[in-house]
């Protein structure tokens, strides 16, 4: 079994309330290296690794950047976004823990790639015990010159300023993030205009999960072990929340290029009392769901994409058969219909009503004409809602007609045969 | 230049300005898209998602009402996915919908009515999950149905973006996201002026005006009462549009032959007390300025910015004109000289007001607005409220012969008319207060600066030796940034013009469903028109105001007339007063 | 029952520890819903009082609409008074597969509440909430803040609540 520490290579290595223990690791040495270099250079460097976001959308980080950097209007910021909504995602929640020293650098790297005046992180309220550390490293930081007025003699300002969530997970995606930022309810708005032109106080905006950012440092400090790891296609190591039925829940590391086995059976120990796996869903509700045929795919881009899945933003939720796909399909509705932010008519009024057709598909009370009109709303709703809420949100669903369309048959062709 | 581009939408071309959106490109072509959010005055919303339409190139289907038309772009707005997008959209939201068009206020003229017409929404096979929610009623003007609400958002979007009260918002999310007032108080005990506006906008009948149509009828159809009728110079230029008529059209005639056949026994003219209020109003100008009084003095005919200045600028309001309004001084008339000289009991003549304006409805029960415990004015109909009787009686509008108002008080003068219009009040007091302080007529009758649409106009009027700073607002928007200057003494006005909706009374929160910016300024035209073949352009040259000042109320300002014509306002009461 | 958030009314020590607040947010009505967060702290009961919400409007150049909505909006921000300990169960699909109905019953049972009741002290209430980000720990409770878990057994449950007493 590969085991790596890449993105995890601080962890537990220094006092996590110290910013002498973090340079005495060789902290902030990064962040030295990038203001010698050309912010274009610095995205060139995420470029050359292929990091794609680690929030979910899997946008290329370099362009990001360089596309950030081109806007010519003033005052950009940056945020990074620790939201982590995302059902069987904690990640983001292990790196503010065991390495928030590193997170700030990577925002100041980041304000100075993208040329940015402030920084903004956006920590979910579930997170509010992990605020102190966060206070604390930005004070730390403030002191030492690595923020605030003149950064290393650069004549550069720049500020990191924490601002919390408050149980909304549709405050993950980009403009409702901004708007509770701005003190309103985090509903989404439409794009355009896009954040890099107009986000956050209609400045140009440039947001990054947490653990896009964090790889920022150990990239710029040495780039080998990184660029060595993984496939072709998808270069380097992700940070995989595994949860479920798995003996051993947790965050792990791993190149990408291992396999689904590997990570199910080898780092989380397998599935509870040797349950048979029902199904996998990879990237969080949002995500797609496979049965046990992709334990020995490779977990990259490149074969995922080829099983219609995404690997997003890393979490591996592994269901045993304990648990039926039709449940599994509607406690999956449930965290949407509650966590849609309401404004537009197909996310509102679709999760509810495909809701109410699982529920009677779990009764048996469906008719075909009921199997139909489900299917229809879950193809119209993607197509028109607002938000990628709304886009993602019957995801589940639809890769669950494909890879079990038994749990969807129609009626009379169920009792024919049974 | 404008840079032009070139899409194709069905097929078939179109060249629009850049920056147009695709909902308007179709307009060009005489496609209807289907919208229920979308609003040609507001800021895109994006929200109901039934204007979704397919562009080639794009995996999901895009929102016309938002979507910029790129040069190229090929739309289809009738494929089966759009079709299917659509249609299940209008299905989603029928199953959360009050099933009553019959008995709904909006019925006829309902916007997701037509559109479940248009797509043949037949029942769907969907639950209905609508649940009952109760319905506010409790205040004089207006009505909120929640459980008929779409959550466009538009009566948000006009209530925050154009009057800037936000006495409405969103709240909550998913399937309990309500469109509603803090605390779901009643409105009148919020920050809500009562402008109407939202029931504008409102594409269904969630929002709508407080009913009284029927009260009047009773009246009608009630042997003792005789029933007098006032119409707002407003309602003769935006009638018309229910009746298929364009934009600012002129009906003052054929209103006034409806009136009669619907069973009015005196046709009356708001106009009438707009001269008055006029005439009072610009005596008690040339008084606050010559005795030093409270200044700037604002008016006060705008009952909604009344309700502003009461609820959110209380310290203030001894800078409103305590003039009464033109409905309430006509009211006041009615009941006392009139109902004398006809002979008739004052408990027995019922004064009816067609208004653009629903707050109007909560000024007619101002404890202020009494005399000996009857009301001066016993119902307001709004013009939405009077094209339903002209509906119910059954009466071919455009076909109807044209006929005068009833005399003393339909008689009036231009300066009566522009009242309707931002600004109008304004040039009708100059034009009389001018001739009064310098015992010559204005230069110039037609007072330009203060006509058009902007939000805040300002000018200088030298009368007399005064150089007289004056201002004309719309919109409480624009109102609140006067006052905030005012609070902060930086206001060296001497008069102040405000109307609470966007153009004035013609853009008020009674008119028709159809009202827009454009249409507003059509029928502000049409109200200059109007004064301009007038053959009387003054107030105080009203002969039967003359008439009226000499046998009964002595002079303007007197002692009778102050009686009368003049009212007091005073702070609101609020749920929780911190400066105890 | 729980008590009438509309009785609830401002007192002068909760008025100055709200000023205190806004004096730490700078008066930055963008930062309302920090600034409720910190508010709701501040009350035993863990909720946003009506009278509070209309104090904050007044002393911020925000409308009312806004801070009911962000209230309403918000699973953190909370309009009805709570427990003094509001256990908050994840209801996400990872601690629904590990049976979180069995640690649900066990709290109704050992509670004697359901949802949308308190105990007789004022002490508990028990809430449903999505995913708190402990999958890792399913199945979970929160309570003011601090992740329990996982909890599997009845035993672990009565331990957990006599922390509380
Ligand atoms: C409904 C929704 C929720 C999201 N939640 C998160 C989140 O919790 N954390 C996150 O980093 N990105 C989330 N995203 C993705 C963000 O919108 C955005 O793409 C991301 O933060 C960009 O950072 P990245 O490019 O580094 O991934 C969410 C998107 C949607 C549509
Ligand atoms: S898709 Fe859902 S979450 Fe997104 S804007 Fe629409 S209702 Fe809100
Ligand atoms: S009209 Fe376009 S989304 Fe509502």
């Amino acid at each position: 079994m590969q085991k790596i520490n890449y993105i995890t290579e601080n962890f537990g290595k220094y006092d996590v309330f110290s910013i002498d223990s973090y340079m005495n690791i060789g902290g902030f040495q990064s962040l030295q290296k990038a203001i010698d270099m050309e912010g274009e250079d610095i995205a060139a460097v995420l470029s050359d690794a292929g990091i794609k976001g680690r929030g979910g959308a899997e946008y290329p980080m370099g362009r990001k950047w360089s596309q950030a950097r081109a806007v010519k209007r003033p005052h950009h910021c940056v945020i990074c976004n620790a939201d982590e909504g995302e059902t069987c995602t904690f990640k983001d929640r292990e790196l503010i823990t065991n390495d928030p020293f590193n997170l700030i650098e990577a925002m100041v790297i980041a304000g100075w790639a993208v040329n940015a005046e402030d920084g903004y992180i956006y920590m979910r309220a579930e997170y509010s015990h992990l605020r102190p550390r966060l206070i604390n490293a930005i004070k730390q930081a403030k002191e030492r010159g690595f923020l605030g007025k003149n950064i290393l003699g650069t004549g550069w300002d720049y500020d990191v300023h924490l601002y919390s969530g408050a149980g909304a997970y549709v405050c993950g995606e980009g403009t409702a993030l901004i708007r509770s930022i701005e003190g309103k309810a985090g509903r989404p708005r439409m794009k355009p205009p896009f954040m890099k032109q107009s986000g956050l106080f209609a400045r140009p905006t440039c947001i990054n999960n947490v653990e896009s950012l964090s790889i920022v440092p150990h990239l710029l400090h040495d780039a080998v072990p990184y660029m060595q790891a993984g496939t072709k296609e998808s270069i380097g190591t992700k940070m995989v929340s595994v949860g479920g039925n798995v003996n051993k829940p947790g965050v792990y590391e791993v190149p990408f290029g291992i396999t689904v086995r590997d990570i199910v059976y080898g780092l989380a120990g397998g599935i509870q009392e040797d349950h048979k796996i029902r199904l996998i869903q990879f990237g969080g509700a949002s995500g797609k769901i496979s049965d046990d045929r992709i334990l020995d795919i490779s977990y990259s881009y490149e074969d995922f994409a080829k099983n219609n899945l995404i690997i997003g933003s890393g979490s591996i939720l592994v269901i045993d058969e304990r648990t039926s796909v039709i449940d599994f399909l509607r406690y999956t509705q449930d965290f949407f219909l509650h966590e849609s932010c309401g404004q537009c008519t197909p996310c509102r009024e679709g999760n509810r009503h495909i809701r109410i057709f699982l529920e009677k598909i779990k009764n048996g009370t469906y008719t075909d004409e009921d199997i139909q009109t489900m299917k229809t709303f879950a193809r119209v709703m993607p197509m028109s809602s607002l938000c990628g809420l709304g886009e993602t949100a019957q995801n589940a669903l639809k890769s669950a007609f494909d890879v079990f369309p038994e749990v969807f048959a129609s009626k009379t062709q169920t009792e024919a045969v049974g | 230049m404008e840079e032009k581009i070139t899409l194709k939408i069905n097929g078939m071309p179109v060249e629009v300005k850049k920056g147009t959106k695709i909902l308007e490109a179709a307009k060009v072509l005489h496609i209807d898209i289907p919208h229920l959010c979308y609003h040609p005055d507001q800021r895109v919303k994006a929200r109901c998602r039934i204007c979704s339409v397919e562009v080639v190139g794009k995996k999901r289907l895009l929102a016309a009402c938002a979507t910029e038309c790129w040069d190229g772009m090929e739309v289809f707005t009738d494929t089966k996915v759009v079709r299917d997008t659509q249609r299940g959209i209008l299905q989603l939201i029928m199953a959360d919908h009050e099933e009553n068009c019959l008995t709904c206020p909006r019925n006829g003229n309902c916007v997701l009515q037509h559109l479940c017409s248009r797509f043949n929404v037949l029942r769907p096979n969907l639950t209905h999950v609508a649940e009952s929610i109760p319905v506010k009623t409790t205040n004089p003007s207006l009505v909120h149905d929640p459980e008929k609400c779409v959550k466009c958002g538009r009566c948000i979007r006009v209530c925050k973006d154009v009057q800037g009260i936000e006495a409405i918002g969103f709240a909550g999310r998913s399937t309990g996201l309500k469109v509603t007032t803090p605390y779901e108080e009643e409105f009148n005990k919020t920050d809500c002026v009562l402008c109407g506006q939202c029931t504008v906008v409102c594409p269904v009948g969630a929002l709508v005006e407080k009913d009284d149509t029927d009260r009047v009828l009773d009246a009608i159809f009630d042997p003792d009462k005789t029933v007098i009728v006032q119409t707002a110079p407003s309602v003769r230029v935006a009638l018309g549009d229910a009746f298929g008529l364009p934009d600012g059209s002129i009906v003052t005639k054929k209103m006034v032959s409806a009136l009669r056949m619907i069973g009015f026994d005196k046709v009356f003219d708001t106009n009438y007390g707009a001269d008055l209020t006029i005439t009072e109003e610009a005596g008690e100008l040339i008084d606050r300025l010559k005795n030093n009084k409270t200044m700037p003095m604002t008016t006060s005919c705008c009952p909604a910015w009344v309700n502003f200045m009461e609820k959110h600028y209380p310290d203030k309001i001894a800078h409103l004109s305590t003039t009464k309004s033109p409905m309430a001084i006509f009211s006041a008339i009615a009941k006392t000289q009139y109902a004398k000289q006809e002979n008739i009991a004052s408990k027995n003549v019922f004064s009816v007001a067609i208004m653009p304006c629903i707050a109007k409805k909560y000024e007619a029960k101002r404890q202020e607005l009494t005399q000996n415990g009857l009301f001066d004015t016993d119902a307001v109909i709004t013009t939405r409220g009077l094209i339903k009787l002209i509906k119910y009686i059954g009466i071919d509008f455009n076909n109807l012969p044209e006929s005068e108002f009833d005399n003393p008080m339909g008689e009036s003068t231009g300066a009566g008319a522009i009242f309707g219009a931002t600004g109008g009040v304004m040039e009708a007091a100059l034009r009389t207060a001018y001739e009064w302080m310098t015992d010559k007529p204005m230069p110039t009758l037609e007072y330009t600066p203060v006509r058009g649409f902007e939000g805040i106009k300002e000018a200088q009027v030298e009368i007399g030796g005064h150089n007289l700073k004056i201002a004309v607002v719309h919109t409480l928007k624009n109102a609140a940034l006067i006052m905030d200057k005012l609070r902060d003494g930086k206001c060296d006005y001497d008069f102040i013009e405000v109307m609470a909706c966007p153009g004035g009374c013609v853009g008020g929160g009674g008119q028709p469903v159809t009202t827009t910016f454009a249409a507003t300024k059509e029928r502000i035209k049409a109200l200059y028109t109007i004064d301009r073949s007038s053959k009387l352009r003054k107030s105080h040259e009203n002969p039967y105001l003359k008439k009226l000042y000499a046998e009964f109320l002595e002079a303007p300002g007197s002692e009778t007339a102050h009686k009368l014509l003049h009212t007091h306002y005073h702070a609101r009461e609020k749920e929780f007063d911190f400066s105890k | 029952m729980i008590e009438d958030s509309s009785k609830f009314e401002i007192t002068d020590e909760l008025k100055s520890k709200i000023e205190k607040i806004l004096d730490n947010h700078y008066h930055d009505f963008t930062q309302i819903v920090g600034i409720l967060l910190d508010v709701q702290d501040e009350i035993p009961q863990h909720y946003i009082p009506k009278a509070a919400a209309f104090y904050i409007a007044e002393k911020l150049p925000l409308k009312l609409s806004v801070i009911y909505d962000c209230i309403t909006f918000y699973d953190a921000l909370n309009e009805e008074p709570r427990g003094r300990y509001p256990i908050e169960i994840c209801d996400s699909v990872a601690c629904k597969v590990n049976d979180n109905d069995f640690l649900l019953g066990s709290l109704k049972e050992l509670l004697g509440i359901d949802f949308g009741t308190v105990t007789y002290d004022g002490r508990f209430t028990i809430e449903k909430v999505s995913c708190f980000g402990a999958c890792d720990r399913a199945p979970a409770v929160r309570i003011n803040k601090t992740v329990y878990g996982p909890l599997k057994t009845k035993e672990q449950v009565r331990k957990l609540l006599e922390q509380f007493v």
